[in-house]
């Protein structure tokens, strides 16, 4: 089988909001564990596991969770759960399916590093999960799971659901915080990074929903078994968020290392009314589009990190021979106008200006310096601006102007 | 100390130290937008960013500290070309007209712009016109003009604890408004003018009165005259292009002969008649019980703050007109009389280092005669500057005039009211000797001098010790005026200005106010206090005669209805 | 529920503004926080008003004008446009007789295009108020409007 299911396992197999269903199905174990162990212990296994940050940076987690133990009291964990970029959505399917095992990841965590407090901010979109989010809560404190003294072991960790009200830059780390205080999301000044300087200026480290789940299974295989699984460089599973063009769309779990024609191809069932693929957006409007003949790429964050982009959420939108590169990208762009916090001048901008020269080479206006201006605009966009959003926003365009610079020859004028 | 490479010049800088502070100690120029001294650093224009070795993004020298072994590129074509862009994607998202904007020459956007060489643009003009903010006397905020540096807002939420601008939507609908993109009114603009005086652009500026001046002025019918406020003779002259701190207080009256005033005038007068009527209204309210702490009333921007916000303590601040106001009734009242002149002929100017002297002026409660108002115009020390090079006047160079009479003798004590910390100083120098009826040994009352947000004092007067405050800027208003609401304020007298430094660093004064430049204007207005032969208002032998010819006494009747006034609550 | 009930479930701490923001709104029929409540909430937090408004602007979930009493988002990333939202968006616009943004003169729906639901599996997808749709078809949309219609009925 070409799925490995680690983190999906209990998907479809447990009553998500069932505490005891959980329980049934090895839920907890792992807490228990983690609770007989020093908390560097905890730390060691996961930097002997590799893991690295399921969010898209792909950040080795041993190193914010090292920073925050160090830090000083009172310090914050988040769990990021504002999904926005477009095709993916195997965090919200967790959050459906098996939300304990993000609480459980979450608290092994805070026992790790010390943390009393938390958050999981859930994009507003999600009210089905942030309502089951708010149940599992619940039946986690009524259990001793979570709250005060948990398990007995005479050790508290509170956690808080935040509800994003519509912004995706919420999404990286600075605007999350400052949308936890209640701020419009707009990032700040890196470094001091979070750790040093978060939530209130207070150490905070932030997780992806996914790569929190993913703590449980180390704990409980020990992090050199977890690194057997994928590659070398990217160890453990991956949900891929399938959609597109494809027969099956939907989410998968593979091992990384696994190559993207098979994920499109054996388990996507290949591309509807067998149409030839014109190009696949990994990652998500942030993430690069390739062609065809790249698609034996394997999932991993040392190609991925080729692209300079959140590729490693690992997104794969599959897009078929009749669609136009220039509507992809326009889609694309003007996603990014649209949601652009402001504070930077060259993403706030920027972005309308490429829309603009994007918008003349379809139509056929558009001449060799406006392809030079376009090239010159998303360059300066990725190297200058604040946050994450404009360091990757030109991501699509700038593999676009690499692997599909004929279709760009076709329309502009000479 | 740490070692870096910047443009391969060996350079040692203090830790901590930013990228931006170690080129500039080595006279290495990194261009900059958003960043302003003493403002927070808020890395948003990207103006400023250089090359790191081996790093692939480029980062901003404003916000990035030196590190050992750094080898920095500040001029790299990479990063020109990245200024280059940011720049005209700044420019095309801008009312670029610069020939029709006050700051023409003045703008720091078009000072880069040629620095950097940009003599066309790229990208096409995407700026969406938006209405133009000038239903106020004080301020016009033009917001097509905006380059959302958040200077403004740093300002009036930060510094005056105000919060009426504030960032409104995002990306490039983004806009920098009062709540719902209202305009500015005095229900919740205090009209300080600190937004005004940081803005790198035209988007905020004071409303230009040069042209009714000029008008007056070239009005036959007219006897056009001027005071000049304390603070204006330490900062003309940096307007017009010499060193901060020059004292210029006999240049600036020259010019003003030469605009064609009819009579020059000193602010100082009134400031030492404020000296005795509000030094007089304190003993009273000492001695018989009245209100107390009494708070000062000379500053517009801080009595429209306590009038939106602070009703409940109107009645601790002091009857007593601001010295501008004060000059502006005996003109419409004493001066005619004197000269033999009809008041209606009479017109007022003032220059002032404040934009919230325009909205005073023409307050209902300062028309003596209930009609017209008694200073016909204000004008900031920008708009002075601005006509002085209309007039094509070689200011540095003109020769020295003093003010004119009646009101020809003034103080120090009136000279430092320019300075946060000036007024109580002042004050007490009278009241101290009045009350106790001995010669102060020390009349340099040190301890409410200097920048420190909020400062206190002990003095004893009248055989009991008092505790006075001090406070500039808003943020610090709002911490003493608490006190006064919830009855926990220990003092007995507190001086209150809007303005970061007092005067010399108000909303009108020249653009490029910091903290430094500020410094140097108080050094420079405690050097005017020094030089003076008299220091005390209550010594002024002008003022002892206005009292014996006209005013007859302190609080009396007829400077009740000349020179006091009241407030009245504009609370939502 | 009253604005004031609302705001007494709070800590005066201005961190918890987002989270009264959207409750406000939740309680709102039209799905707006109006100039009211905005005062109101700028006296219990003790903020200005532009603080609010700068949020509330910064927020696509929260609005400062009245909506309709269905909200219809459609989604028109790449995954939904790749799976024909467009057909979805105009079977909308037919129906409705309004564009991205407005509201229907019954003041019944407001259509709106929007980003990502996270429903790219099940694409092409809508949401109206917090009900998501999936697996969109035309004739599913006209089902669903009708639907909602004879609901007000």
């Amino acid at each position: 089988m070409i799925q490995q299911k680690v983190i999906s396992k209990r998907f479809g197999k447990v009553d998500p909001l069932s505490i005891d269903s959980y329980i049934k199905f090895d839920g907890y174990n792992a807490l228990e564990k983690a609770l007989t162990m020093h908390p560097t212990q905890i730390i060691d296994e996961i930097e002997k596991s590799k893991i690295r940050g399921r969010g898209g940076a792909g950040f080795p987690a041993h190193i914010k969770a090292r920073a925050l133990a160090n830090a000083k009291q009172p310090k914050y964990i988040v769990c990021n759960a504002d999904e926005g970029e477009p095709g993916n959505f195997k965090d919200r399917i967790i959050m459906e399916n098996d939300p304990f095992s993000i609480l459980e990841g979450m608290v092994i965590l805070a026992y790790a590093t010390g943390a009393k407090k938390g958050y999981i901010y859930i994009r507003g979109e999600y009210q089905n999960a942030i309502k089951i989010m708010k149940m599992t809560i619940q039946n986690a404190i009524d259990k001793g799971y979570l709250g005060e003294n948990i398990l007995n072991k005479g050790f508290d960790f509170n956690l808080e659901i935040r509800t994003g009200a519509g912004s995706y830059v919420v999404g990286e780390e600075f605007s999350m915080i400052e949308s936890i205080e209640g701020k419009p999301g707009r990032s700040r000044v890196k470094p001091p990074y979070p750790t040093d300087k978060g939530i209130h200026d207070k150490p905070t480290l932030i997780n992806n929903v996914e790569t929190f789940a993913n703590f449980p299974h180390i704990i409980l295989m020990g992090g050199d078994n977890y690194a057997k699984i994928g590659t070398p460089s990217s160890t453990g599973t991956k949900l891929i968020s399938l959609s597109g063009n494809v027969k099956n769309k939907g989410l998968y779990e593979v091992p990384f290392g696994t190559s993207i024609r098979d994920v499109i191809f054996k388990l996507g069932d290949g591309v509807s009314y067998n149409r030839s693929i014109k190009m696949v957006q990994l990652g998500g409007a942030s993430g690069p589009i390739i062609p065809e003949y790249m698609l034996d790429m394997a999932i991993d964050f040392e190609r991925f990190e080729n692209f300079d982009s959140k590729t490693g959420t690992g997104a794969i939108i599959v897009i078929d021979e009749r669609f136009d590169i220039f509507d992809i990208l326009l889609i694309n762009m003007n996603f990014f106008v649209h949601q652009s916090c402001g504070k930077c001048a060259p993403c706030r901008e920027g972005h309308t200006q490429i829309v603009n020269l994007l918008n003349k080479i379809k139509n056929h206006r558009g001449t060799e310096q406006d392809l030079m201006s376009l090239e010159n605009l998303a360059n300066v966009i990725q190297q200058t601006s604040l946050c994450g959003l404009g360091q990757t926003s030109m991501t699509s365009i700038i593999s676009s102007l690499r692997y599909f610079r004929d279709d760009y020859f076709a329309k502009v004028r000479y | 100390m740490v070692n870096l490479k910047i443009n391969n010049i060996d350079i040692q800088a203090k830790e901590n130290t930013t990228i931006l502070e170690a080129a500039r100690q080595n006279h290495i120029d990194i261009p900059t937008l958003c960043n302003y001294p003493d403002l927070s650093i808020k890395s948003e224009c990207r103006v400023c960013v250089v090359e790191i070795n081996g790093q692939k993004k480029l980062h901003t020298s404003c916000s990035t500290v030196v590190k050992d072994g750094m080898v920095v590129k500040t001029n790299s074509p990479k990063v020109l070309n990245s200024r280059k862009t940011i720049i005209e994607l700044i420019l095309a998202n801008h009312d670029a007209n610069c020939t029709a904007c006050p700051k023409n020459y003045n703008c720091e956007l078009q000072s880069l712009a040629n620095k950097l060489g940009i003599d066309k643009n790229r990208f096409p003009t995407v700026l969406d016109i938006q209405p133009i903010d000038n239903e106020n006397p004080v301020l016009i905020r033009n917001i097509n003009r905006c380059i959302k540096c958040g200077r403004c807002i740093d300002m009036c939420k930060n510094v005056q604890s105000m919060g009426v601008l504030d960032v409104m939507g995002r990306s490039k609908d983004m806009k920098i408004t009062p709540a719902y993109g209202k305009f500015l009114t005095d229900e919740f603009c205090t009209y300080c003018g600190q937004c005004s005086s940081v803005c790198p652009v035209g988007a905020i500026i004071e409303n230009d009165d040069t042209d009714r001046v000029w008008e007056a002025l070239n009005n036959p019918s007219l006897h056009v005259i001027v005071q000049v406020a304390p603070a204006v003779r330490v900062s003309l002259g940096e307007e017009l292009g010499m060193e901060p701190g020059s004292i210029v207080t006999e240049k600036v009256v020259a010019a003003l002969k030469y605009l064609g005033f009819d009579g020059v005038f000193d602010t100082d007068f009134t400031a030492d008649l404020t000296i005795i009527e509000e030094g007089n209204e304190l003993i009273e309210r000492i001695t018989n019980g009245g209100t107390l702490p009494m708070m000062t009333s000379c500053c517009p921007g801080w009595i429209n703050f306590a009038e939106q916000k602070y009703p409940e303590i109107l009645d601790n601040i002091s009857s007593c007109k601001s010295p501008q106001q004060m000059f502006g009734a005996l003109a419409k009242s004493y001066y005619p009389k004197k000269m033999k002149l009809k008041p209606d002929d009479i017109f007022v100017v003032s220059i002032m280092p404040c934009t919230a002297k325009k909205y005073e002026a023409q307050r209902d409660e300062m028309k003596i005669d209930n009609v017209h108002s008694d200073v016909d115009v204000v004008l900031t020390t920008r708009e002075l500057g601005k006509m002085i090079r209309q007039m094509g006047i070689n200011f540095e160079n003109i020769e020295e005039v003093p003010f004119d009479k009646p009101f020809g003798i003034t103080t120090g004590a009136a000279a430092i009211f320019g300075a946060t910390g000036g007024v109580m100083e002042a004050a007490l120098r009278t009241v101290y000797e009045v009350v106790n009826k001995e010669e102060l040994t020390d009349i340099n009352f040190t301890a409410v001098r200097g920048t420190e947000g909020i400062k206190e004092a002990e003095v004893e007067i009248g055989g009991q010790k008092i505790k006075v405050a001090v406070a500039h800027t808003l943020e610090n208003a709002k911490t003493l005026s608490e006190q006064v609401k919830n009855g926990t304020s220990p003092y007995t007298f507190i001086e209150i200005m809007t303005c970061p430094g007092g005067c010399i660093g108000g909303g009108g004064q020249p653009y490029g106010t910091t903290k430094a430049v500020r410094d140097k204007r108080i050094e420079a207005i405690y050097q005017v206090d020094e030089n003076m032969p008299i220091r005390k208002s209550h010594k002024n032998p002008d003022i002892i005669a206005l009292y014996d010819e006209y005013l007859l006494k302190p609080l009396g009747k007829k400077s009740h209805h000349l020179l006091h006034t009241h407030y009245s609550s504009r609370k939502k | 529920m009253k604005i004031k009930e609302i705001l007494s479930k709070y800590p005066k701490e201005s961190e918890y503004l987002i989270e009264i923001l959207l409750e406000i709104q939740s309680s709102s029929k039209n799905h707006y926080i109006s100039s009211e409540d905005v005062e109101q909430i700028s006296k219990y937090l003790d903020i200005p008003e532009s603080q609010i408004c700068s949020v509330t602007s910064f927020y696509t979930l929260l609005s400062m004008n009245p909506k309709g009493r269905y909200v219809i988002q459609v989604c028109h990333d790449v995954p939904c446009f790749v799976n024909d939202t467009t057909s979805i968006y105009e079977k909308l616009v037919d129906m409705l007789a309004i564009e991205d943004g407005e509201t229907t003169e019954d003041n019944l729906f407001t259509l709106e295009i929007t980003e990502c639901l996270g429903c790219c599996n099940e694409a092409p997808a809508m949401r109206v108020n917090d009900q998501v749709y999936t697996s969109l078809t035309p004739k599913k949309v006209e089902k669903i409007v009708k639907d909602l219609r004879g609901e007000e009925k």
